[in-house]
């Protein structure tokens, strides 16, 4: 694997129902390749119920029923033998777990325990996977506490006691104590005030740098992922549509769905239309047939109602799903328009 | 100039605390500002959480009642008691919801929340008379009756939802929208058709929206004053283009600067204004004997 | 409604095995309407003869037929049950409801008075009312007594429910939408808390039989009117068991068995009860 983390080859991960005599299938992760190198912030992009969080959810190797894999694998390299958590033991899952791969959640207030002070919510989540206890651990944690600007004093603190942008860094500090090789932030900074936002995504991407690990970043937020994330995939329903360097993403996206994205992007001083998208994004109980972006398309001409096209190379890094890959027109600075061309 | 709506020295103070160790807090302090009538425009009000500007919408609802000054719509108090007086009061002044997917009960017809509003506020009683005035206020946001009657939300795109939700509120003709973080719980492509819905509201129907946001950069998009909040006080106030290309206050400076842009995409600049943070916090610490000065360009800052 | 049911039939076998139960009792009480003998009058048959072809139950040492006596019993006992229920219902949902809504003082003083009723133990206060009413306590009383004690457990349940649905942002808009409060709490809340209030429904049935059959067995009622628990007030007068004439016990206590698992089956069942086909729709979106 050498220089990547995370291989992700031809994942497929559906739900899978049956309710009042009905099969229902949801294909919410549907064929994506991808991987993650060493060092790296991967931004994920893509609205709700797009199928990114079914993703990170495979990748956390949190893959519970409904959610099943059905095909393809997800293998982490984290120096030793490497572990595939599609079908990994839980065993092996424990065993990579916050050492080597962790998981920032979204809310910070339902991932505390309210009625526990922080520092016994270190003890519960990280003391036996970190095999340090008492005042080791006490002061591990506190070494690593400092590193989040926060003082050893929270750890006597009920989550209710704390600011949100606090709480979220607490948050951060029990994913990261274990100094794990690999994390999966799931929108960690939604919730927060944009002054507390930014601080917290410095703090995130300093520890990263100083720590040496590689991220998972999921976000529907565009200008996070352009402050970052190194590289950019972009999901939509189910699929990979569009995987660049973040610079070339927002400069010269090749898909139109990421033109869009980058497009309809508000800027101060600027106050030129921007476009809105119509149409809705797909069921993926029933995606449309060909590629899935075909319906709500400027560009889609009658072979993307039928054909799915394939993940390409269309530059150095860069891969699109597009038939018409070429004809999606680099973003002029200051002229928000959908990449259009005739 | 004739206002619309008039907010003068409105304040708002909560009791916190238990019966130990009771906290006055200050939600919103001596805001003043005024829409006009006759010049339909987009207002904005910028604030973190906590800043006081949910508890200003609440108040200008007539949901919340000023601790101290008035809220006067078109010469008259917001708040009434009257049940008669409050439908009179909540036909001109109508609000737009955060999240369009809970803006609509789930198990119920999507066009009954547009009946109810036609058959209460224009005290339409015929069915064709309900039907049309549902229409009419469909159209203007670029849906059709035909296309939303009998429909379940579930069976509705959030975008589709959102404009009925808009279309309802404009059924009674209302000259003024409260619009509470409208954008903040939809996804990157709903919510330009939202913001730029607003503006044709605006601009081809002639009604006056009062935008409240967090997002600097939509608020540029739409605006045409603004003002910025911190801690419940207003600490610079204008017309929203000038403020925001060059604010003045060090708060202001700091909510631009923390903006994060997409002009930097692949620079990852994420250095926190810890400067300008620390500019504002001393501000903030001795805003009791502050003041809002005059400036040439029109705004207004506090000093 | 009706392929709702269709589909609980269909893929639910609790829902199933309990509406089979349940309307086996149901039919057998309302064959009662038919009845040849008058249930109230003693010695028209032969006493204490075991079960035959002529007497599918038997009969008991009152010399009644036990066949028409319990399915007279069974009705008795079954409307006392759904009298009980419908009339707590109605309290519990308006009082929940409103209470969860209007909040503010409204709620205070209703939860008071919620309390004090569960605070209250209920069987002294019943056999007190025996004391005073004595024959005048006839059933209907009796489920208005106990429709005054039944609801305020499922008033709090339901009240926790529409605290939840009063700051659902549908609720303000239904409220700017010029919608009385009449109007947002039965339109817009109700349909939430009908599970509830169906599930509750049984539980409130099953409480309420079992509560008559205490009391009959231990004579705090009318005991000339036949119900499930005046039938086995007379088999224990009679030493029924004791003297040998087993199937005046056995029989009616088979019966309420099948009513309690029926009624408990549908009860646990209820809880799939919001239409399962749009569920379904959500479930692909």
């Amino acid at each position: 694997m050498g220089d990547n983390i995370l291989e992700v080859e031809a994942l497929k991960a559906y739900y899978q129902m049956s309710y009042f005599g009905v099969n229902r299938e949801v294909r919410a992760v549907d064929g994506i390749t991808m991987n993650v190198k060493r060092r790296e912030v991967y931004g994920i992009a893509g609205e709700s119920s797009s199928g990114k969080t079914s993703f990170i959810k495979v990748l956390a190797a949190a893959i519970r029923p409904p959610l099943r894999v059905i095909a393809g694998s997800a293998t982490y390299d984290f120096g030793g033998k490497p572990t595939d958590v599609t079908v990994a033991t839980p065993a092996e899952i424990d065993a990579i777990r916050w050492r080597h791969l962790s998981y920032i959640m979204q809310g910070s207030m339902s991932t505390l325990n309210p009625v526990r002070r922080i520092g016994r919510i270190f003890e519960d989540f990280a003391a036996r996977p970190l095999g340090l206890s008492g005042s080791a651990f006490r002061q591990r944690v506190v070494e690593h506490l400092g590193h989040l600007k926060l003082p050893p004093s929270v750890l006597n603190a009920y989550p209710h006691e704390l600011s949100g942008g606090m709480r979220q860094r607490v948050t951060i500090g029990l994913a990261t104590v274990g100094k794990p090789d690999f994390i999966i932030a799931d929108e960690p900074t939604t919730a927060l005030d944009v002054v507390v936002q930014k601080d917290v995504l410095s703090l995130i991407k300093n520890l990263q740098t100083e720590m040496g690990s590689s991220i998972v970043f999921v976000t529907h937020d565009m200008s996070v992922h352009a402050n970052i994330a190194d590289r950019i995939g972009i999901i939509y329903a189910g699929r990979l549509v569009e995987e660049a360097p973040t610079r070339a993403l927002f400069t010269a996206p090749k898909h139109p769905y990421s033109a869009h994205l980058v497009a309809s992007l508000p800027r101060i001083g600027d106050t030129t239309q921007r476009p809105a998208l119509e149409g809705r994004p797909p069921s993926l109980a029933a995606p449309p047939a060909g590629c899935r972006f075909h319906p709500r398309c400027p560009l889609a001409i009658d072979k993307c109602k039928t054909e799915a096209p394939p993940l390409l190379a269309v530059g150095p890094d860069h891969r699109s799903a597009c038939w018409r890959a070429a004809d999606v027109e680099p973003l002029v600075p200051g002229h928000g328009r959908v990449g259009v061309t005739a | 100039m004739s206002a619309l709506l008039e907010v003068a020295d409105v304040g708002k103070r909560f009791q916190m605390g238990g019966i130990l160790g009771r906290q006055e807090v200050r939600a919103v302090d001596e805001v003043s500002f005024a829409i006009a009538a006759d010049k339909p425009e987009i207002f904005t009000i910028i604030g973190e959480s906590g800043s006081g500007k949910t508890t200003l919408a609440r108040m200008i609802l007539g949901l919340e009642r000023p601790s101290s000054g008035r809220i006067l719509f078109r010469g008259e108090p917001v708040h009434h008691e009257n049940k008669a007086d409050r439908l009179k009061f909540m036909a001109n002044v109508q609000p737009v919801f955060q999240n369009p997917f809970e803006a609509f009960n789930p198990l119920k017809r999507v066009d009954r929340y547009l009946q109810s509003t036609a058959r209460r506020y224009l005290g339409a009683r015929d069915k064709a008379a309900i039907e049309a005035a549902m229409d009419g206020a469909l159209q203007k946001v670029g849906l059709s009756l035909a296309e939303i009657a009998g429909r379940f939300p579930h069976e509705l795109s959030g975008g589709q939802l959102q404009r009925v939700a808009i279309a309802r509120a404009l059924i009674p003709n209302p000259p003024l929208l409260i619009a509470d973080e409208p954008v903040s719980m939809v996804d990157a492509s709903l919510r330009m058709a939202i913001v730029n819905l607003l503006k044709a509201l605006r601009d081809d129907f002639g009604v006056s929206v009062i935008y409240i946001t967090h997002d600097l950069a939509t608020a540029y998009y739409i605006s045409d004053r603004l003002i910025i909040m911190q801690k419940g006080r207003v600490v610079e106030m204008g017309p929203a283009r000038a403020v925001l290309d060059n604010p003045e206050h060090p708060y202001s400076q700091l909510l631009k600067a923390s903006v994060l842009s997409a002009d930097d995409a692949g620079a990852g600049n994420l250095k926190p204004a810890n400067e300008l943070l620390q500019f504002s916090n001393d501000r903030l610490s001795r805003a009791d004997a502050s003041r809002l000065e005059e400036r040439a360009d029109g705004r207004r800052v506090r000093v | 409604m009706f392929a709702v049911l269709r589909d609980l039939i269909r893929y639910n076998a609790e829902f199933t095995i309990g509406l089979i139960l349940v309307g086996i009792v149901a039919i057998f009480a309302a064959l009662s309407f038919f009845s040849p003998v008058d249930p109230t009058q003693i010695y028209l048959a032969i006493p204490d003869q075991p079960p035959s072809a002529q007497y599918w139950f038997g009969t008991n040492s009152r010399g009644q037929d036990l066949f028409w006596q319990l399915s007279a019993a069974f009705k008795n006992s079954l409307i006392f049950g759904i009298t009980v229920a419908v009339l707590s219902r109605i309290i519990s949902i308006a009082v929940g409801l409103a209470a969860g809504y209007l909040g503010g003082w409204v709620d205070r003083v209703l939860m008071f008075i919620n309390d004090i009723f569960v605070a209250v133990p209920i069987f002294p206060i019943l056999v007190l009312f025996y004391f005073v009413l004595r024959n005048h306590m006839d059933s209907f009383t009796m489920a208005l007594i106990m429709a005054c004690f039944g609801w305020p457990f499922d008033a709090r349940l339901i009240r926790s429910v529409a605290l939840g649905l009063k700051h659902r942002e549908f609720t303000r808009h239904a409220v700017f939408a010029g919608m009385s409060t009449r109007k947002v709490l039965l339109e817009e809340h109700l349909p939430y808390v009908m599970p509830i209030v169906f599930s509750t429904f049984m539980n409130n049935m099953l409480w309420s039989i079992g509560m008559e059959v205490t009391l009959a067995v231990l004579g705090f009622t009318n005991i000339n009117n036949p119900t499930i628990g005046t039938v086995l007030y007379w088999a224990n007068s009679h030493s029924a068991m004791v003297v040998g004439v087993w199937w005046w016990v056995l029989i009616p206590v088979i019966l309420i068995v099948i009513t309690f698992v029926g009624l408990f089956l549908l009860a646990v069942s209820m809880n799939e009860y919001i239409d399962p086909r749009s569920r379904l729709r959500r479930m692909g979106a």
